[in-house]
């Protein structure tokens, strides 16, 4: 007795073996009679009940469309053997190896009607030929013809650049430093201990802003305008300025610490603290 | 000559050019074509056409778009169709060398038609290739499968299975071929 998983691993491969059955017949022109449709159809009905994951109820719709697409052959077929065309493969083929190249070319030629087509050249294609070369302007004078066009250059004004989002209203360096600034003194209005919780100094009333805020920060950690102290066990992020930047050796193993900023996370913020 | 008479054959004269002469990459003309530069009665040229050419051995021939034969064809289905210059009757066995093949080409060719007909229009290329081989040269039966491929006669998809293409359609009588064959004497 197979146990219930063994009965749904045997139930697999046959519904895989008839797919790769149909698929043959379909791909190799063999004659779909080769398939038991009804055998087929009995197994899937057999294994249906113990399919319940989506992969499995898949498998089964494609053995369905297999055996679909093979009984359309299989009336196909029907119907070709039904036309005057048909003829036995086998007994052409065997006539066709018994037939001399005489005998085959006889047979063919009473059923052929080559198409009849000519190319010829007259004198008034070739006069025409000629006027056309004559007013064919040189190569060199056709290519000058398609060059592109030079355009101008222009200029653009900064503020123009700042609308479109090239260039900042404040050079990078220069707004890391007034950001620095307002860090430093919202530690020494608000903070503790010289250092204030990272969501108290980066939310703020608009997402937007608050993405910014975070966005600038994570280069005041990085350019060594301050660090961040990280206390796991209460979950708490404190961002710590340092009085003058300092540079970081190469020697040191700099590490990236992600901290999420989801909308959601700052709905409950503004919720919790009433900022609007 | 009376007017009337002047009128078609000049208009059969533009005719036989465009049928001919050589104009795209496949041989003939489209219905559409032959309206646009005949006019709108061009089936009554074709057919005075057809009627001289019967004394030269040659036929207007028409394939229409699904490549099946029409009773009653409609001025659309005219328009879509293409229409060739054919050989109306049969050449001899010796006629065939005029045609720039060989014999050995020529019975490959009925080969694998034939072959292909009773394979209900589809047939492997391995098939086809093994069946040539049995009188042809291994070398020879790629080239010349290839080549009744370029020449229309053939086609292959991506799964290297054979159909007929239209040039059979157009040139052979698939059906007369197959009682032919079946038919000949050993």
């Amino acid at each position: 007795m197979l146990s219930e998983r063994e009965q749904k691993k045997l139930g697999r491969e046959k519904l895989q073996r008839i797919i790769d059955t149909g698929k043959t017949i379909e791909g190799r022109s063999l004659d779909p009679f080769l398939m038991d449709v009804k055998e087929n159809i009995g197994t899937v009905r057999k294994y249906f009940s113990e399919w319940k994951i989506p992969e499995d109820l898949c498998l089964d719709a494609e053995t369905i469309h297999q055996i679909a697409s093979v009984t359309r052959l299989q009336s196909e077929w029907v119907k070709h053997r039904s036309t005057t065309l048909y003829t036995d493969p086998f007994l052409l083929d065997e006539k066709i190896k018994r037939l001399d190249k005489r005998n085959i070319i006889r047979a063919f030629v009473k059923a052929w009607h080559p198409i009849v087509e000519s190319e010829q050249l007259t004198i008034p294609s070739l006069a025409e030929a000629l006027t056309y070369w004559k007013s064919l302007a040189p190569l060199n004078e056709r290519w000058n013809e398609t060059a592109p066009q030079e355009v101008g250059s222009g200029t653009a004004t900064r503020e123009e650049l700042v609308n479109q989002k090239i260039l900042r209203e404040e050079a990078f360096s220069k707004e890391l430093e007034t950001f620095w600034q307002e860090l430093k003194k919202e530690v020494a209005e608000r903070g503790e201990n010289e250092k204030i919780l990272y969501q108290d100094f980066v939310y703020v009333g608009t997402y937007e802003e608050t993405v910014n805020r975070a966005f600038m920060t994570s280069f005041l950690v990085t350019y060594g305008y301050a660090t961040l102290q990280i206390i796991p066990l209460e979950e708490e992020t404190y961002i710590v300025p340092y009085k003058e930047p300092i540079m970081r050796g190469y020697d040191k193993q700099l590490v990236s610490i992600p901290i999420a900023l989801t909308a959601e996370e700052w709905r409950k913020w503004r919720e919790r603290t009433g900022n609007e | 000559m009376s007017k009337r008479k002047a009128y078609y054959a000049s208009k059969i004269k533009r005719t036989t050019h465009m049928l001919f002469y050589k104009r795209h990459k496949k041989p003939g003309v489209k219905g559409w074509e032959l309206r646009k530069t005949i006019g709108s009665d061009y089936p009554k040229v074709l057919k005075i056409l057809d009627d001289h050419l019967k004394s030269l051995d040659l036929q207007v021939k028409t394939v229409f778009e699904d490549e099946k034969k029409m009773e009653n064809p409609t001025q659309e289905q005219l328009d879509k169709a293409r229409f060739l210059i054919e050989l109306r009757g049969e050449l001899s066995p010796k006629e065939t060398k005029m045609i720039g093949w060989r014999i050995d080409d020529l019975a490959g060719l009925a080969i694998a038609i034939a072959y292909i007909i009773s394979k209900k229009g589809k047939s492997p290329r391995k098939d086809i290739e093994e069946l040539l081989k049995e009188k042809l040269p291994g070398w020879k039966v790629k080239i010349n499968i290839d080549r009744y491929i370029r020449h229309g006669y053939l086609a292959q998809d991506e799964n290297e299975q054979l159909y007929l293409d239209w040039r059979t359609r157009a040139e052979v009588d698939q059906k007369a071929l197959v009682d032919l064959l079946l038919r000949t004497e050993m």
